[in-house]
C-alpha cells in the first residue's frame, strides 16, 4: 500500500473560500436572524410590563398608601398597609417553617449524601417545586383550614412553606456542594465531629448563598396568590393579633386580583400600586442575589 | 520517672455521639418530610375528593355541566380548556425558546452582554403571575381587541400570558442542554465542513434533544396548572367553544373561582378537580425530571 500525496491540483483551492451567495450561507445568516429576532421577542414583554408598572404603579403610590386601610369603591385615598403587614407575617411564618426544614435537609442531601435516598429526595424536591400553587393552596384548605374550622393566616403561611421549600432545598444543596471538599478535612483532622464540622464549618463558609435562597424564595413568596385565595381570603382589615391571627388576612397579592377585576378605579389605581411593589421586591432580590452568588467565601 | 504529656486518645464522650446521631437522623427525618409532603398532599386530596369520586366515577372527566342547584358536576370544559391552552402556549413558546436558547449559546454577543440578557429572561419567570394577570386585563385584551373578534377576556389572550410565562423555562433548561453538549461535537462537524447553522441543527440539537425536551415537559407542567393569570385572563366561561375568541375555563380557573363559596357535594367536586390536575401535572413532572437527569448525567 502506498501513501498518496496530497497536491493543491487535486481539489479546487476555491472552494475552501466562504462564498457569500451559497445557499449554505444564506440559510446560516437567515436563521441567525431568526433566532436573535425571537431573542429580541422574548425580552421585548419583560420591557413592556416594567414600563407599565413604572409609569402607573409609582403614579398611584403615596406615604398613605403604605399605612391606610384599602379604600371602598369609588372613595378616595386609602392604601394597602393591612396587605403589606399581612403578607409580611405570611411569608414570615412560610419562612419559618420552611428554613429549616429545607437547610437541613439540604444538609443531608449534600453532607451525609446517602446515593439512591439522596437522589429519591432530589428527585421529590424537584416534583414538590413543579405542584401547581393552586394545588398546595386546596392541600393547605382541607389540611389547616377544615381542620382548625377558620381561614387564617396560619393556613397562608404553611401554604407559602410548601412552595418556598423546594427553592430553599436546591440553592441551599447548591451553596453547600460550593464549599471545597478540603475544608471539611480540615475541620475532621482537628477533630470536630461531623454536626460540628457542619454547623460550624460548612453552613458558615455557605452561608451568604443560603441567604441568597432563602431572600429569592420569600420574593417568591411574596407574589404567590393562588394558595392564599381560600386559605388566607382577604379582608379590608388589620390583621388580628388579639386572636391569634386565626381571621381572613389581607395580603398584597390577593389584593391585586380582587381590585383588578373590579371596575373601580381608585380600587385598579391601587393594584398597580401593589404589583409594582411585587415585582420591585423579585427585581432587587434577584439583582442582589446575582451579586451575592458572584462572591465566595473559599 | 512518670511522663505528664504522654498523649491520651479518649474515646469520644457519650453525649457527643448522641448528638452526632441525632443530629444525622434529624437531617434525615426532614429530607424524608419531602417525599412525605407529596405523598400527604396526595392523601389529602383524594380523601376529601372521595365523596365526588363515588357519586361520578370516571364519568366526572366527559360531562360538560357544573351545576350547583342539582348537585350536577363535570370538568370536560375545564380540561378542554387547560389542555388547549397549554398547547396554543406551547406552540407560541417552543419555536421561540428554542431560538433563544440557541442564540444565547452560541457566540454571537459578548459574554457580559449574554449573561445580562440570560438574566432578563429569567427575570421574566420570577414576576409574579397576578401581575401577568393584570397586566392582561388592562393592557393585552384592550390591544387585542383593536383588531380581533375578541370582546373581552377568553382563550386568547389566556394562551398569550401563558406562552409568555413559559418562554424562561424552555429558554434557560433549553440553554443549559446545549451548551452541555461536548464541545468535541461541534468541532468535529466543523472540522467536516458543516456550516455553523448544519452543526446546530444536525448535531448539536439531536445531542441537546432530552434536555430540550425535559425543559418543554416542565414548561407545559407549569401552564397546565398556572392559576392567576389564566384565571383573570380566559373568561372563566363553562362551555367547550372552539373559537380562541370565545372565554373559556380551565381547571386551576375553576378552582379559583369557585372554591372559597363552594360548600357540601361541590367541595368534593372541586377537590376531584384538583385531583386530576394534580395527577396530570405530577406526570407530566415526573417525565420532565427523568428526561432532565438524564441530560445532568452525560
Amino acid at each position: 500500500m502506498s501513501i498518496k500525496t496530497v497536491k493543491e491540483s487535486d481539489f479546487d483551492v476555491v472552494n475552501l473560500k466562504r462564498n457569500p451567495t451559497s445557499p449554505r450561507t444564506l440559510f446560516g445568516l437567515i436563521m441567525s436572524g431568526i433566532a436573535g429576532l425571537f431573542t429580541l421577542m422574548a425580552i421585548i414583554p419583560l420591557f413592556i410590563i416594567l414600563t407599565y408598572l413604572l409609569t402607573k404603579g409609582i403614579s398611584s403610590l403615596s406615604a398613605s398608601v403604605f399605612t391606610e386601610l384599602p379604600p371602598p369603591p369609588l372613595v378616595e385615598g386609602g392604601g394597602f398597609g393591612n396587605a403589606i403587614l399581612g403578607t409580611v407575617i405570611m411569608v414570615g411564618i412560610g419562612a419559618l417553617i420552611s428554613v429549616p426544614i429545607g437547610v437541613m435537609a439540604a444538609i443531608y442531601l449534600s453532607e451525609f449524601n446517602e446515593g439512591k435516598a439522596a437522589d429519591l429526595i432530589r428527585f421529590a424536591t424537584n416534583v414538590l417545586s413543579g405542584v401547581p400553587s393552586i394545588i398546595v393552596g386546596v392541600f393547605a384548605y382541607s389540611a389547616v383550614v377544615l381542620t382548625t374550622k377558620t381561614y387564617s393566616a396560619w393556613a397562608g403561611g404553611f401554604a407559602l412553606a410548601i412552595l418556598m421549600l423546594p427553592i430553599i432545598v436546591r440553592t441551599t444543596d447548591e451553596s453547600l456542594k460550593l464549599v471545597p471538599q478540603d475544608v471539611r478535612q480540615a475541620s475532621v483532622g482537628i477533630g470536630a465531629n461531623p454536626y460540628q464540622t457542619i454547623l460550624q464549618v460548612v453552613l458558615p463558609a455557605a452561608l451568604p448563598a443560603i441567604i441568597t435562597g432563602v431572600t429569592l424564595s420569600i420574593a417568591r413568596a411574596a407574589g404567590e396568590t393562588a394558595p392564599l385565595l381560600f386559605t388566607a381570603l382577604f379582608t379590608q382589615y388589620w390583621p388580628n393579633f388579639d386572636n391569634m391571627l386565626a381571621e381572613p388576612t389581607a395580603s398584597l397579592a390577593v389584593l391585586v386580583y380582587n381590585f383588578a377585576i373590579v371596575p373601580f378605579k381608585n380600587q385598579q389605581d391601587l393594584a398597580w400600586g401593589a404589583a409594582f411593589i411585587l415585582v420591585l421586591l423579585v427585581l432587587i432580590t434577584s439583582v442582589l442575589s446575582r451579586l451575592a452568588t458572584a462572591k465566595r467565601t473559599y | 520517672m512518670n511522663n505528664n504529656y504522654e498523649p491520651r486518645i479518649e474515646p469520644r464522650p457519650n453525649i457527643e455521639r448522641v448528638l452526632d446521631k441525632s443530629f444525622y437522623w434529624m437531617a434525615k427525618a426532614f429530607a424524608f418530610a419531602i417525599a412525605g409532603i407529596l405523598i400527604w398532599i396526595t392523601i389529602q386530596v383524594a380523601l376529601k375528593a372521595m365523596p365526588a369520586i363515588q357519586k361520578f366515577g370516571l364519568g366526572f372527566l366527559s360531562t360538560s355541566s357544573w351545576n350547583p342547584v342539582n348537585s350536577q358536576y363535570g370538568v370536560w370544559p375545564a380540561i378542554y380548556g387547560t389542555l388547549v391552552s397549554s398547547l396554543i402556549a406551547l406552540a407560541i413558546s417552543v419555536p421561540i425558546g428554542i431560538g433563544v436558547a440557541i442564540f444565547l449559546s452560541e457566540d454571537y454577543l459578548p459574554p457580559a452582554v449574554q449573561r445580562i440578557i440570560v438574566f432578563l429572561v429569567e427575570l421574566l419567570a420570577a414576576v409574579p403571575s397576578v401581575v401577568y394577570g393584570l397586566w392582561g386585563i388592562f393592557v393585552l385584551i384592550p390591544f387585542l381587541k383593536g383588531f380581533t373578534p375578541l370582546r373581552g377576556p377568553g382563550m386568547l389572550p389566556a394562551a398569550l400570558i401563558l406562552s409568555v410565562m413559559i418562554l424562561p423555562t424552555i429558554a434557560a433548561i433549553g440553554r443549559d442542554a446545549i451548551i452541555n453538549v461536548d464541545q468535541g461535537m461541534r468541532q468535529a462537524a466543523v472540522g467536516l465542513g458543516a456550516t455553523r447553522w448544519e452543526a446546530i441543527l444536525q448535531i448539536i440539537l439531536p445531542a441537546a434533544s432530552s434536555g430540550i425536551i425535559g425543559g418543554i415537559m416542565l414548561a407545559l407542567g407549569r401552564a397546565l396548572g398556572e392559576t392567576m393569570a389564566v384565571t383573570m385572563l380566559i373568561g372563566n366561561s363553562n362551555k367547550v367553544d372552539t373559537s380562541v375568541f370565545a372565554p373559556s375555563n380551565t381547571v386551576s380557573s375553576l378552582l379559583a373561582n369557585q372554591f372559597a363559596e363552594a360548600s357540601g357535594l361541590q367541595v368534593a367536586a372541586l377537590m376531584y378537580a384538583a385531583l386530576i390536575l394534580f395527577a396530570i401535572t405530577l406526570v407530566v413532572n415526573v417525565l420532565a425530571q427523568l428526561l432532565v437527569t438524564r441530560l445532568q448525567k452525560i
